[in-house]
């Protein structure tokens, strides 16, 4: 069977204020499996005692929270969003 | 005697724990938890008085008549309106202030007319305005804030003229907390021949609120800030005002009589009674019974004590807040002229950041715009954090927010 990233996804929001951030809360039975394979795959630059990580994926920045949540800066869109997500969990 | 640590029983959710910690709410601006009182009259209303109400004779159908029309002369007694007939149950302050705008505003204002809203508006008080003025063609104007997000009265009144049909502002903003001087307001605008609606959203759940004193002519509130279900709210008028207007909603119950004239194909209709002509289809019964509950409840605390709590909390949070160097606070200085609304960043992290972050130790704020996006652009920021305090808060509540924030600053 397939894996793809709405199977680790459970709600993508394009948060209010003047930066353009997505925030990505990932379903809380796929969380530690999804935040296993960011933290795989993109560069840590900077951990927080598990609480906060700052990375760096194919030029984009990022912030993963150990509650389940990432919030995603300077995306153009939901689909450049999707297709980070995408090479980050697949 | 006030006491936040015995409120805090009354409210299941508080006892909650988040991302293993024990919650603390600081989002009260948004939406407030909800008492064992309100949980109980819904629930009660439910198992034992469910049905519609002014309609049918059964003893049921009285029962909730009853208590609902009950719901309404609480409300009446909170805010000191005269009477009932000024009440009208809505779903919130946004359908409160889109009623005002339509009901009365479609009919009373044209292409030389002004509508004066402020800078520190929600979106709630500017966009229905906005989208009448394309239909109408009247001119809305803004009046600026200062520099620490406080109205500025004097472009206010200066704004005021003899075009002016309407001011609408808010009584405190929902992002700094800073109360506006209603009274002021009120007497710039009455001299004008100018009516008054006050969004009332963040001082009625508050601090104690008074339409009489106040002398407003319409005030818009809701109940879930103020332990009240969603989905139900409040629009007071003046009495000779609403019974002026026409519906703005049509429907069964705000009828007299809708009669078929044979003669000219046409029903001829005649309205129901205030408050209820204004009130069209099944109401949200339960929701008016819940309100009913939770002013209630705070009558029993009294308002001025929820006022001086908050203050208190206010004040604490702000000095304690110094001591974080990276953050920075916004909106008055002085903890006695707002309520407990405190909008803050910190240097280097974005508001969402600083939420998600709270977040992991159980701490709920908002953080974006929070429907205000012209006070943010005036006050230079891109977004806010927002910390919101209410009945059942406690200085320890504060302490871990203050240690959250300096952890915050660490990490950077």
């Amino acid at each position: 069977m397939s894996v793809n990233v709405e199977d680790y996804i459970a709600r993508i929001e394009e948060a209010c204020g003047a930066e353009k951030d997505f925030i990505v809360l990932f379903k809380y039975d796929k969380k530690d499996e999804a935040m296993a394979k960011i933290l795989k795959k993109a560069n840590v630059e900077k951990g927080v005692a598990g609480i906060v990580f700052d990375l760096t994926f194919k030029g984009f920045s990022f912030r993963l929270y150990g509650t389940g949540k990432a919030i995603f800066k300077k995306i153009k869109d939901k689909e450049e969003l999707h297709r980070v997500l995408a090479d980050l969990l697949l | 005697m006030f006491d936040p640590y015995k409120i805090r029983e009354d409210f299941p959710i508080l006892k909650r724990k988040i991302n293993n910690h024990q919650l603390i709410y600081f989002d009260n601006a948004a939406t407030s938890p909800k008492p064992r009182q309100v949980i109980e009259a819904v629930k009660e209303f439910y198992e034992k008085y469910n049905a519609n109400v002014h309609r049918a004779v059964h003893t049921l159908s009285l029962e909730a008549t009853e208590l609902y029309e009950n719901a309404h002369k609480e409300v009446a007694k909170f805010i000191d309106a005269k009477d009932m007939e000024e009440i009208i149950f809505v779903r919130g302050t946004t359908e409160a202030i889109n009623f005002v705008a339509y009901s009365w505003g479609l009919r009373n204002l044209s292409r030389e007319d002004e509508v004066i809203v402020s800078l520190m508006e929600h979106h709630s008080n500017i966009v229905p305005w906005e989208i009448l003025s394309k239909i109408r063609g009247f001119k809305v104007k803004y009046a600026d804030v200062n520099a620490d997000g406080t109205l500025n009265y004097e472009a206010l009144e200066k704004a005021i003229s003899q075009k002016t049909k309407i001011v609408s502002v808010t009584h405190v903003s929902n992002v700094t907390g800073a109360i506006n001087n209603v009274k002021r307001v009120v007497k710039a605008a009455h001299e004008h021949g100018a009516l008054v609606l006050v969004d009332g959203a963040q001082s009625v759940p508050h601090i104690p609120v008074d339409v009489k004193d106040l002398d407003v002519d319409f005030l818009a509130f809701s109940g879930h800030k103020m332990l009240a279900p969603t989905g139900i709210g409040v629009l007071y008028g003046k009495r000779e005002l609403l019974e002026k207007m026409e519906p703005f909603h049509g429907g069964g119950e705000m009828i007299h009589e809708v009669s078929f004239n044979p003669a000219t194909g046409r029903c001829l209709i005649s309205w129901n009674d205030l408050p209820w002509k204004f009130e069209a289809g099944t109401p949200n019964i339960s929701g008016g019974i819940g309100l009913m509950a939770a002013i209630k409840y705070l009558k029993k605390l009294g308002m001025e004590n929820v006022k001086a709590h908050e203050c208190t909390l206010t004040e604490y949070a702000l000095k304690r807040m110094e001591e974080c160097e990276k953050v920075t606070v916004y909106g008055p200085g002085d903890a006695s002229s707002r309520c407990g609304i405190i909008p803050f960043n910190i240097e280097g992290f974005n508001s969402h950041d600083v939420a998600l972050f709270l977040d992991s130790y159980g701490i709920m704020i908002r953080s974006g715009f929070h429907c205000a996006q012209p006070l943010h652009q005036k006050l230079g920021l891109s977004s806010s954090a927002r910390a919101s305090f209410y009945i059942y808060n406690t200085k320890e509540e504060i302490d871990q927010f203050i240690e959250a924030l300096k952890e915050i600053e660490r990490s950077l």
